[in-house]
């Protein structure tokens, strides 16, 4: 994840925060990292909240594959006061769109699709720029790790 | 896979505890959670049944500090451990960067271990992963009890490829962390071949 792309992303999520009255935008891989987020997130276990919605898309997806579908590109919860909308993003990342009845099932689904597009494009930049500069310009960091760095971290 | 975020400085690795049945894979995650201080861990989740039969997975989120600037993350998962929760075990591996297979030392279970090694070997197959390549540790859990087997023979029978291998008694944490740090050294000595 570059810097760049990085900020473009957090800035898409941002607009589909206000545009869709939503407390919460949230961006998780497939594998239940968080990528970035954006709103009210006081009070919200971050890391859990990724991590479960990865489970529960992984979850679904398992039952889609079991009928004979490819995906259910959308998950959605309802609560008696939070609601929880889920969509998969060019099929590699999961928005999460956290909304009370301040706003809308209709409203939420129409702003996430426009920012869904918005997004698939941001990856698409992403995914081709990774693979331009491939791993050999872009140094690891990780690259002149030393067995002290990797000790250093279980030294209590 | 590991989730390195340049921007944000971090780099977020998943592990995953793998094993039969109630063989203690939850135990040795809630010793983890129990012994390390607030600031570093989150919150322990853990999807289970009534009866605490772990159904879809237990989840910790662990804090190790800093490498060359970068915050790491280890997110540990369990699997469920019955057999028929297989399809759930193999979403879990999506995605994994080191795999913990905790084995129950008693007599009684030794087929039952046999076979999750085997079926641990297949699910990281159908997600394209190799065991071999895996940074992979071994636990021989449950050595306090009087019907555990020698661990030479739990040894032969189920080390991989030499992984490391480690006595435990996850009730009381002995060999808990060293299991832990051990998969996680390599997972990071991993991405330094990267």
């Amino acid at each position: 994840m570059y810097e760049e792309e990085y900020q473009q992303i957090k800035e898409i999520l941002a607009r589909l925060q206000i545009d869709s009255n939503s407390k919460i935008v949230f961006l998780v891989d497939k594998n239940g990292q968080q990528i970035a987020a954006h709103g009210d997130m006081a009070g919200v276990d971050a890391t859990s909240l990724a991590s479960l919605t990865a489970g529960n898309v992984a979850a679904t997806d398992g039952l889609a594959k079991l009928i004979g579908e490819k995906e259910f590109s959308i998950l959605f919860h309802e609560g008696e006061r939070d609601n929880i909308h889920i969509s998969l993003v060019a099929q590699r990342v999961i928005l999460v769109v956290i909304f009370d009845e301040k706003s809308s099932l209709g409203l939420v689904r129409l702003r996430v699709k426009k920012a869904s597009q918005e997004l698939e494009k941001a990856f698409e930049i992403l995914v081709r720029k990774s693979e331009e500069t491939g791993s050999g310009r872009f140094e690891s960091p990780f690259a002149e790790i030393t067995d002290e760095d990797i000790d250093s971290l279980f030294s209590e | 896979m590991t989730f390195i975020n340049y921007a944000a400085r971090e780099i977020n690795c998943k592990i995953v505890y793998y094993g039969p049945g109630l063989c203690g894979k939850t135990t040795n995650l809630q010793w983890i959670y129990d012994k390390t201080n607030p600031q570093a861990k989150g919150k322990l989740i853990s999807l289970a049944t009534e009866t605490d039969r772990t159904l879809f997975f237990d989840f910790l989120p662990l804090d190790l500090g800093q490498v060359r600037g970068f915050k790491t993350r280890f997110h540990l998962y369990t699997v469920p451990g019955q057999v028929f929760y297989d399809a759930s075990r193999k979403l879990i591996l999506k995605g994994v960067d080191g795999v913990i297979f905790v084995a129950d030392s008693q007599e009684a279970r030794m087929e039952a271990n046999v076979e999750a090694r085997y079926n641990l070997e297949k699910n990281l197959k159908d997600q394209g992963y190799d065991l071999a390549a895996v940074p992979y540790a071994l636990q021989l859990n449950k050595r306090d009890l009087p019907t555990a087997i020698a661990a030479d023979e739990m040894y032969r029978q189920l080390n991989f490829k030499g992984e490391p291998t480690f006595e435990a008694v996850a009730m009381s944490g002995t060999g808990v962390f060293d299991t832990l740090k051990s998969v996680a050294k390599l997972v990071l000595q991993e991405l330094k071949k990267k």
